[in-house]
């Protein structure tokens, strides 16, 4: 499958996301405490943008009246309606196998580009340098 | 003193027993409550929340005193019950002394015992509990429960709060531990007014609002985590209607999806709680009148969920008409051994 | 449940082939002071000095935490600033213009004009109110309508707004609150039937309100999930009171939306009505026929938030028992719980079955 640029991994910091469009998709790529995964940006429930969903913990409980967050900054919660998705699969957790969201492979690659900054008017011997920089990737 | 057991007895789950009076409780009170009875004259505490105190909707031929004899007659015989399960609402689940709660309460479980178990061998009891104090109605439950013939723990739907809190949870647990489902019956004590927007002004408005109180009630047990906390509690919902079910769980289950994070206990779609925990009776049937809609609801509904019961003496059908149109003769026939049988443990041993 | 969403499911409703009337929008002002130009300057002192006067433990929240703050979906905040629903370019371009909305019946349910107990003061919000939706709303976009806010617990007072707004057409419906201070069948609250039936103006009642009872005949739930449930069980207790009451008997033209209060409750509710009827009929002897007659006849109910059946045709069936000429879509825009549609209807309805709902039934009912 083609890799799609996606941006600069400096541009996507954790706990934030960024949209592209691919042929016409809308992929949000979030930044989950450093990892990056790229999902649908429609809301399998009635299509609200999850690009501008809350990113939560899991709350968790065994017992009433005692309360866990766990994995904190890995769920999305839908800004319509709430329901919450697990960033790292797409899957909804109240019903991880009938409702879920489109999840594209992401991958991060040095991209090296020639540096522009050198002030070359005012030295006399200048060296082209090249700057290796981190991008996203999507895989459509 | 149990009869020889009948694999497949006709059960009738909801029949309905009349303290005329309190003084038929004197027997039963110590010195010390029997004075203030006598005393002050604490003697009609029929309730309004009661439709049995309403004449115009007990059945015509059914109405005057619920003697022995005319129970035997008019609710065992004519239908061929095999078990009986009798429930009786009193002001005493109602007053707001919880120390004359549950000695009136404790009276009646004796007076119930007495006069009709005993008399009776097809008749079962629910429990009745102060449950306007928890912790005391939780007492009650642990000296009745060795009873065998107690075969449930009797509610109204409407009292003193949401049925769900933790506050009422030692009725739960102590039903729990004896295997006994709470039922909780029609009815309101009237701490709150029947309806969101106020106090109306006919008796059968407080009777349309009953069904809304059963689905807030029963989303209030849900939400609180009662079936979390009590994994082997039962729920039989009593004169509840049953229409209004399945419209309830498509509601609570979607806004699970949006609300769970408030009660992270509750793991499962709520419709998947209620199928496990919760029963219904079936009679006031409060479905239409043409029978492929009713079949239909009855789809909707799961057969597994329904209960028969005559709802004796309450006017709800004629004869002994007691199958609403689109419930066949199968069915009934399920609703009055199978569901029973598995929803109440104690049918099983005693049958 | 479907799973992903490719592209617009079966059931959905496109833009193209209907346009849309939206039965539910809520307008929010941008700010505290927002009001004040429509209103006088002794209530103006008044809202700073006392602000409002409600049977609620909270002055500036509801009784329950929602599940966002201000109730609202989260992408609805308006760029430019205001909570959402203040901002009508943003409205515009977020809403009215992609969804091919034709007309959009605002809804005002800040400020809690129907439950305020300073009646003088009610008067006054009423009133503006209704000024404000005017100038800010109605005079700038044409798609829109508005419901006409009166004080319902001063009837008399009520009509008085309703005979001075409704010569403008744009006010199609007199905005009522369910969880009133008595049930809305009685008889205190008749005038108000009175001139809505006169000026063919059907009642929005529209879930909301601080009537100063507890949000279920079993006392005060714990958690908005329940408090969520326990709005919509304000419809039967509008329904129960006014049919009892034998509200459409004295006023049989009058048209009744119930708004946000569910629509999947009603088949039921209905026979059940009917059946306590048959045998308690006679303490409302001025009912001349089945509740259920009446239902059928005097009632709307607007589709958000849908019902999603597990199995997806039993909302036809439900359609079908309620009558599809009663069904009005709404969105709830900008709310949390809003219908998106595109995807709201997880059954799939034919094109006409589509445009009766989403178009049909409102033009006929406003007559628009
Ligand atoms: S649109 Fe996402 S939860 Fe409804």
């Amino acid at each position: 499958m083609p890799k799609e640029r996606v941006g600069l991994v400096s541009e996507i910091p954790p706990g934030s996301n960024k949209v592209v469009t691919v042929r016409g998709r809308e992929i949000a790529v979030f930044n989950v405490g450093g990892d990056f995964h790229a999902l649908l940006n429609r809301c399998p429930h009635e299509g609200a943008k999850l690009s501008r969903g809350i990113i939560v913990g899991l709350p968790e409980s065994e017992v009433p009246g005692c309360y866990q967050l766990s994995r904190p900054g890995e769920i999305l919660r839908c800004p319509w309606h709430g329901w919450e998705f697990d960033l790292r699969t797409g899957k909804s957790h109240c019903d991880p196998q009938g409702l879920f969201t489109r999840q594209y492979k992401t991958s991060v690659e040095r991209e090296t580009s020639p540096d522009s900054c050198g002030d070359a008017g005012l030295t006399a011997e200048t060296f082209p340098v090249i700057v290796e920089e981190a991008v996203v990737l999507v895989e459509v | 003193m149990l009869r020889q057991a009948n694999p497949f007895p006709k059960v009738d789950c909801d029949l309905h027993l009349t303290l005329p009076t309190t003084s038929e409780l004197l027997p039963f009170l110590d010195d010390y409550w029997h004075e203030q009875v006598t005393s002050r004259g604490i003697d009609r505490l029929e309730l309004t929340g009661d439709i049995s105190n309403l004449p115009a909707a007990i059945r015509p031929d059914w109405r005057g005193p619920a003697t022995l004899e005319r129970v035997q007659t008019c609710a065992l015989d004519a239908f061929d019950t095999d078990i009986a399960i009798c429930n009786c609402l009193y002001g005493a689940q109602a007053v707001y002394n919880a120390d004359l709660a549950a000695a009136l309460c404790g009276a009646m479980n004796d007076w119930l015992v007495a006069n009709w178990l005993s008399k009776d061998e097809r008749l079962r009891a629910s429990i009745i509990v102060p449950w306007q104090h928890p912790e005391l109605a939780a007492k009650e439950i642990e000296r009745r429960a060795p009873d065998r013939r107690f075969v449930q723990v009797l509610l109204m739907v409407l009292g003193d709060r949401p049925l769900g809190q933790r506050s009422m949870w030692p009725i739960y647990a102590a039903a729990e531990a004896h295997g006994l489902p709470i039922g909780v019956h029609a009815g309101s004590t009237y701490r709150f007014a029947p309806w969101t927007n106020g106090w109306p002004s006919y008796h059968i408005e407080d009777q349309a609002a009953q069904s809304v109180g059963f689905q807030t009630q029963l989303l209030s047990m849900i939400t609180e985590g009662v079936f979390k906390e009590f994994p082997k509690l039962r729920v039989v919902l009593t004169e509840s209607g049953v229409t209004w079910l399945p419209s309830f769980l498509w509601r609570i289950d979607k806004l699970w999806r949006g609300l769970r994070m408030e009660v992270p206990w509750v793991k499962r779609p709520p419709s998947e709680i209620v199928a496990e925990h919760v029963r219904l009776t079936m009679q006031p049937f409060d479905g239409p009148k043409d029978p492929q809609i009713v079949r239909e609801m009855i789809e909707q509904i799961g057969e597994e969920m329904m209960l028969f019961s005559t709802d004796f003496p309450h006017w709800n059908f004629e004869q002994a008409e007691f199958a609403p149109t689109g419930f066949d003769a199968d069915l009934m026939n399920r609703l009055r051994t199978g569901n029973p049988l598995k929803t109440y443990p104690r049918l099983q041993e005693t049958s | 449940m479907t799973s992903v969403i490719e592209s617009p499911s079966a059931g959905a409703v496109t833009k193209v082939d209907a346009g849309i009337i939206d039965c539910d929008v809520h307008p929010l002002p941008k700010d505290s002071k927002s009001l004040y130009p429509y209103l006088a300057r002794s209530w103006q002192e008044h809202s700073e000095q006392f602000g409002t006067h409600l049977r609620q433990p909270f002055i500036n929240t509801t009784q329950y935490p929602r599940t966002a703050p201000l109730i609202c979906r989260r992408d609805a905040w308006p760029p430019a600033g205001g909570p959402p629903g203040s901002d009508l370019a943003f409205m515009q371009q977020q809403h009215l213009d992609p969804f091919h909305i034709l007309k959009a019946i605002l809804i005002p349910l800040f400020g809690n004009v129907a439950s305020e107990r300073n009646q003088d003061f009610a008067r006054a919000l009423a009133t503006a109110h209704n000024d404000w939706q005017v100038a800010e709303w109605l005079d700038r976009d044409a798609r829109l309508r508005a419901s006409l806010v009166v004080t319902q617990d001063d009837p008399v007072a009520a009509v008085k707004e309703i005979e001075r707004c409704a010569r403008d057409g744009r006010f199609v419906q007199i905005m009522l609150a369910p969880r009133s201070s008595e049930p809305l069948g009685r008889r205190r609250y008749w005038p108000i039937y009175e001139a809505a039936q006169a000026y063919g103006l059907p009642l929005g009642i529209h879930s909301y309100g601080i009537g100063g009872h507890a949000s279920t005949g079993g006392g005060w739930p714990s958690f908005y999930m329940e408090e969520h449930y326990a709005t919509t069980m304000g419809g039967p207790a509008v329904m129960s009171s006014m049919v009892m009451e034998g509200v459409f008997e004295e006023f049989p033209a009058l048209k009744v939306v119930l708004v946000e209060i569910g629509f999947a409750w009603v088949p039921s509710f209905a026979w059940r009505l009917d059946r306590l009827w048959e045998r308690l009929g006679d303490e409302v002897p001025h009912l001349t026929r089945p509740p259920s007659d009446y239902i059928r006849k005097n009632f709307w109910y607007t589709t958000q938030p849908m019902e999603e059946p597990a199995k997806p045709e039993a909302l036809r069936r439900c359609f079908d028992w309620l009558g599809w000429d009663r069904l009005l879509f709404s969105t709830d825009y900008p709310h949390w719980d809003q219908d998106d549609p595109s995807y709201a209807f997880k059954v799939k309805l034919s094109p006409a079955e589509r445009k009766q709902i989403c178009r049909g039934n409102a033009e006929n009912l406003y007559r628009f």
